[in-house]
C-alpha cells in the first residue's frame, strides 16, 4: 500500500496525477476462505479489516453483490454519536465513536471527521424533562453530554429562533460536542484499501445465492461467481440479512423499510452543527460541499425498493421549514432511499446464530453508520474468537427469547 | 406514492392508511404450553420476504377498517386485496 502523505502528494503532482496505484485490488474470488464476510459495506469491510489488524487473520475475504458502500454506507446522513440512554448501547456506540476520533490516522486516510457538535432540540416540558433524563444517563456513562437554555442553543445555532411564542419554541438542547459528521464513502474506502492491504480479498459484483450448512456447521456460499467454502461466514447485509437469513433457515425479528433523506443546493456557511428535532421530525446538518444534509422520513411498510414515498419528502420539508424558515426558498438538489433493518427494540443483532461457524451483524436500523468501526470491531472479536466480547454480548440474537431487550426507540433522532 | 384499493370504499391514496405488518400471524392455540423459543418466534419473527408479502392495512383516514393486501416488497405492485378472515387468494395464509 503506497502511504498517502505531503510527499506523495507533491511527488504525483510532479507526474500530473497520472501514476496513484489503485486503492485495493480487484481479486477473482478463491475456491475457499477462512472466513467469508458477506456484505461489502462499511461494517463489512470493517470487520474484515480488525479481523486481519486486531487477531492476525489474513485468509478473509469480503463479498459484495453491487459496490463497495453502495448501499447503507452511501446513503445515511453521515451523522456520528454516543449519547445513548441504556448502559449497553452507551457502551457500544462510544467504542465507535473513540474509533472514529482516531481512524483517519489508523488507515492513512481521511475519513473527514468533523466533530462539530449535535443538538437535540427540546420544544415543551416532556422534551426537556426527557433530554435531562438522558444527559444525566449518559454522563454516568462518562460520555460527554451537556444541556442548553435556549442562549445557548442560540450561540450554538444563530439561524435557530428562540422565541417563546413559536408552535414549536426551542426551550433548551443537549449537546454532545463529540458527536459530529464524517465523509461515509470515505470510511468505507478506507477499511476496504486498509483490509486489503492486510490480505484481505474484496470481491465485488458477487452475489450470495445460497449457504451450504451441513451437520449444522456453514461449509461456504453458493455464489454468482461461483461457490466458495468457508469455515467462518459473517453476514453483515444490514437491509437483506432476513433475505440471506432465509437462506440458512432462521428467521430473525427484522423488517426492511425505506429509509429517504435528501441534500439541498449548495449554500454559503450557515448551520455549522448537527441539529436535530424529535418533536418536529427532522434533522438537518451541512456538509463542506455546502449542501444542507436532510433526514430522514420512513415508509411505513416493508420495502427493499430504495426508493420512498414522495409524501414523505413532502413532510420532511415542511418539518425542515417549521424549524428554520430561512431554508424555504431553497431547492433539493436530490433525495434517495436505503433499505434499512429495523429491530423491535431499535438495536442491532452482533452474534452467533444457531448455525456453527455462521455469525450475524445486523438490526443497526436506521442508526448504523456512526456504528461502523465499533461495529466491526466487536464483530470479528466474535468471529475471531467463536464468542462475543463483553461489548456486544447483550446483542445477541437470543435476546428475544430472554425478553432482554435494549429499548433505544428513543435514542434515534427523529421517531421511525 | 402507492394507490391502494380498499375493499369498502375502492382506490385510495397511500397516505389515507396505515400498515400493520405480516398477516396471517396466528396466536399460540395453547400459550401456557409455549416455551420461550416459540413465544420469541410468535412476537418477533417476521418472514420479511423480498417479493410477495402478504400484510395487514387500515385503511385509517377512511373507513376505519382493516384488510389484508398481498403486495410485492421490491415493485410495490398489489397483487390482491381481500378481507379479514377470507383465505388468501392463491392459497395457504396459515
Amino acid at each position: 500500500m503506497t502511504r498517502y502523505s505531503i510527499f506523495s502528494l507533491a511527488r504525483n503532482a510532479m507526474g500530473y496525477h497520472r501514476s496513484w496505484p489503485r486503492a485495493w485490488r480487484s481479486p477473482q474470488p478463491r475456491p475457499s476462505y477462512d472466513i467469508v464476510i458477506v456484505g461489502g459495506g462499511g461494517h463489512g469491510l470493517a470487520t474484515a479489516y480488525y479481523l486481519a489488524k486486531e487477531h492476525g487473520l489474513s485468509d478473509i475475504a469480503v463479498i459484495e453483490k453491487g459496490w463497495l458502500g453502495g448501499g447503507n454506507t452511501g446513503r445515511n446522513t453521515t451523522i456520528i454519536r454516543s449519547n445513548y440512554l441504556w448502559d449497553e448501547s452507551a457502551h457500544l456506540y462510544e467504542k465507535s465513536l473513540k474509533l472514529y476520533e482516531g481512524l483517519s490516522q489508523e488507515l492513512n486516510f481521511n475519513i473527514m471527521l468533523s466533530q462539530r457538535g449535535v443538538l437535540n432540540l427540546a420544544h415543551n416540558e416532556h422534551d426537556l424533562k426527557e433530554l435531562s433524563r438522558r444527559v444525566r444517563a449518559i454522563r454516568l456513562n462518562g460520555i460527554d453530554s451537556e444541556i442548553l437554555d435556549p442562549q445557548g442553543v442560540k450561540a450554538e445555532v444563530p439561524i435557530a429562533n428562540i422565541s417563546p411564542s413559536l408552535r414549536y419554541p426551542i426551550l433548551g438542547a443537549s449537546l454532545q460536542r463529540r458527536g459530529g459528521i464524517a465523509r461515509h464513502d470515505a470510511v468505507a474506502w478506507g477499511f476496504a484499501r486498509a483490509a486489503d492491504a492486510r490480505g484481505v480479498d474484496i470481491v465485488q459484483n458477487c452475489e450470495v445465492t445460497g449457504i451450504d450448512i451441513a451437520d449444522g456447521r456453514v461449509q461456504g456460499l453458493e455464489t454468482t461467481r461461483g461457490r466458495i467454502a468457508a469455515r467462518k461466514v459473517g453476514l453483515v447485509a444490514a437491509g437483506h440479512s432476513s433475505v440471506l437469513a432465509a437462506m440458512a433457515g432462521l428467521r430473525l425479528p427484522i423488517e426492511s423499510h425505506t429509509l429517504q433523506a435528501m441534500v439541498s443546493e449548495p449554500i454559503k456557511p450557515v448551520l455549522n452543527s448537527v441539529v436535530m428535532s424529535n418533536t418536529v421530525h427532522v434533522y438537518v446538518s451541512q456538509s463542506d460541499k455546502g449542501e444542507l444534509v436532510i433526514g430522514a422520513g420512513m415508509d411505513g411498510y416493508n420495502s427493499y425498493s430504495q426508493r420512498g414515498s414522495f409524501q414523505i419528502v413532502e413532510g420532511q420539508m415542511g418539518a425542515l421549514i417549521e424549524l428554520f424558515p430561512i431554508f424555504s426558498r431553497l431547492s433539493l438538489l436530490r433525495q434517495w432511499g436505503g433499505i434499512v433493518d429495523v429491530c423491535p427494540d431499535a438495536s442491532p443483532i452482533v452474534g452467533k446464530t444457531p448455525v456453527d461457524g455462521l455469525f450475524i451483524n445486523c438490526g443497526w436500523g436506521t442508526g448504523g453508520f456512526k456504528a461502523t468501526p465499533g461495529s466491526g470491531w466487536v464483530f470479528a472479536h466474535t468471529i475471531a474468537r467463536d464468542r462475543p466480547h463483553a461489548l456486544n454480548a447483550p446483542f445477541a440474537l437470543e435476546r428475544f427469547a430472554s425478553g432482554v431487550l435494549i429499548d433505544e426507540h428513543g435514542a434515534a433522532a427523529v421517531a421511525h | 406514492m402507492l394507490l391502494i384499493p380498499c375493499p369498502w370504499c375502492g382506490a385510495r391514496d397511500e397516505s389515507e392508511f396505515t400498515c400493520g405488518g405480516e398477516a396471517h400471524i396466528r396466536r399460540p392455540a395453547d400459550p401456557d404450553a409455549l416455551d420461550d423459543a416459540h413465544w420469541a418466534d410468535y412476537l418477533f419473527m417476521r418472514a420479511n420476504p423480498k417479493g410477495s408479502h402478504r400484510e395487514r392495512w387500515c385503511h385509517s383516514h377512511g373507513c376505519g377498517r382493516w384488510f389484508n393486501v398481498e403486495r410485492d416488497t421490491v415493485t410495490h405492485g398489489i397483487v390482491s386485496v381481500y378481507r379479514m378472515g377470507e383465505p388468501p387468494p392463491g392459497g395457504d395464509g396459515s
